[in-house]
């Protein structure tokens, strides 16, 4: 292996997808440190998702390699429910478990995959809940939330595993428009705890506020990668300013 | 011609033991066919070439198939090769392997019914297939097939009346014999009636219970809410 791939929290090395005719990922490179967050933009079915999904391998990668400090998980062998506890995801429409209170949706993770005792699990599920601040919706079920309510318990879910890495893939966008603040108040709050975060979204106000980098991809590969700044300012490619200023006027650009 | 309606309450204890073989009849035929269907289904959701291909053409077989075909094929074919039951056990085995085709598909329905996001949640967590069908798909599946399964239940305690046939005294069978020599048909044959009625009303009414019991907000049968 190489030496060098433990001094970085993720690396991700070539990775290529194909879905049948249609190549979504054509080469994507590159690493996260500790306690960084970058934001990925980019248009619908340019692979944001896909690569997300690759990171995680809840999608198969083609070809290509991803390391989590020095555990590969694209390993042939590879012990990929393991490396997989170790990174949160937190999905575009939430996906909590229909038949469990909040809590429960928490506590499961720690309790059934690491195998934490249930009482010490339990605090960990309400330690969560807290810190999105749902401590006193803990014996709701997800249809008794709304939609922010439901995405925060699934962020709670995804921390009570102590995660080296969150991956959020569209976290906001199914949420109605007031619930959106809500969502990316925890987020921020995570990212500068020093959660390392890598993010698929189009708020610009959270990008500019706690992304080290933005990653911007076109065409299933990185085109441009800087912080957010400079990209906004001095855009390298003539695509990225096109479509920084389309995103401005659709989102706007602060909060 | 005797036009009165005569009961003869001596009759009831009888009945009363062929009604108890009914339900000992039912009941591990169900469990059996609950077992087997349960596996039928998970093979039919989550696996694919042969096991596959077994799996539907069970079902396929023992669902386009008269149960009444089955049960004499176990009970007077099989001894020509040798396999020999006492009439329950073939009504137990016929019946079982019946109820589990039927069994296997409601279990499909309930566990494809579950959204397909949740078993990508809990692989996220870390949990291997055999924990998100556990903890996830299960307990949703095992609530959403309450209602198709009661059915299935009431079903099968009135077909279990064709086990008269191999001579197995269940309740229809008590009923015939006494019928028989008592020429009491239409009144024995209510009484049995009555019987039958009285125990599908109980189980549906505490199947229906338990899915109130067990119910949780937002899980329906098409996973989705709003």
């Amino acid at each position: 292996m190489n030496s060098d791939s433990a001094d970085h929290l993720l690396r991700v090395e070539d990775v290529h997808k194909r879905y049948g005719r249609e190549e979504v990922l054509r080469g994507v490179s590159f690493t996260m440190e500790r306690a960084d967050t970058k934001v990925i933009i980019g248009a619908s079915g340019t692979g944001k998702s896909t690569l997300l999904r690759c990171i995680n391998k809840l999608t198969d990668p083609d070809q290509g390699r991803v390391w989590l400090e020095n555990q590969e998980i694209t390993g042939r062998r590879a012990p990929v429910n393991r490396i997989r506890s170790q990174m949160g995801f937190v999905f575009q429409d939430f996906n909590l478990f229909t038949h469990l209170p909040a809590l429960d949706n928490v506590r499961i993770g720690p309790q059934r995959v690491k195998g934490i005792r249930r009482r010490e699990a339990t605090t960990l599920a309400q330690e969560a809940l807290a810190t999105v601040g749902l401590k006193e919706k803990a014996q709701s079920y997800p249809a008794q939330l709304s939609g922010g309510q439901q995405q925060r318990v699934a962020i709670a879910r995804a921390l009570a595993m102590s995660p080296k890495l969150m991956l959020f893939d569209e976290p906001t966008s199914a949420l109605d428009p007031e619930l959106i603040g809500e969502v990316l108040e925890v987020m921020v709050k995570l990212a500068k705890e020093g959660m390392t975060m890598l993010v698929v979204s189009h708020e610009m106000g959270f990008a500019r506020t706690v992304a080290d980098e933005i990653i911007f991809m076109e065409g299933g590969v990185i085109l441009e990668q800087a912080p957010p700044e400079s990209m906004f300012r001095n855009p390298q490619h003539k695509r990225t300013g096109e479509f920084l200023r389309k995103i401005s006027d659709l989102y706007g650009e602060s909060e | 011609m005797d036009m009165q309606l005569v009961f003869d309450w001596a009759w009831l204890p009888r009945l009363s033991d062929g009604l108890i073989v009914t339900m000992q009849l039912t009941g591990a035929c169900l469990a059996g066919g609950a077992a087997l269907g349960l596996l039928l289904s998970l093979a039919r959701v989550y696996t694919r070439g042969p096991v596959y291909w077994l799996a539907s053409a069970y079902v396929q077989f023992f669902r386009g198939t008269p149960l009444l075909v089955q049960l004499m094929i176990i009970h007077f074919g099989l001894p020509t090769v040798g396999i020999r039951f006492e009439p329950f056990i073939s009504g137990v085995v016929a019946m079982g392997l019946n109820t589990a085709a039927y069994q296997a598909e409601y279990f499909r329905g309930a566990i494809q019914s579950v959204r397909s996001g949740q078993t990508l949640a809990a692989r996220s967590l870390g949990m291997s297939p055999l924990q998100t069908v556990r903890y996830i798909v299960l307990p949703q599946a095992l609530r959403l097939v309450i209602p198709p399964w009661s059915n299935e239940l009431v079903y099968m305690l009135k077909y279990s009346s064709i086990v008269y046939m191999i001579g197995v005294s269940d309740l229809m069978g008590v009923g015939r014999t006494i019928s028989a020599r008592s020429f009491r048909f239409l009144e024995l044959f209510i009484v049995v009636a009555m019987m039958y009625l009285a125990v599908v009303l109980i189980l549906t009414f505490a199947l229906r219970w338990l899915e109130r019991r067990v119910h949780v907000p937002g899980l329906t049968t098409t996973g989705r809410r709003g």
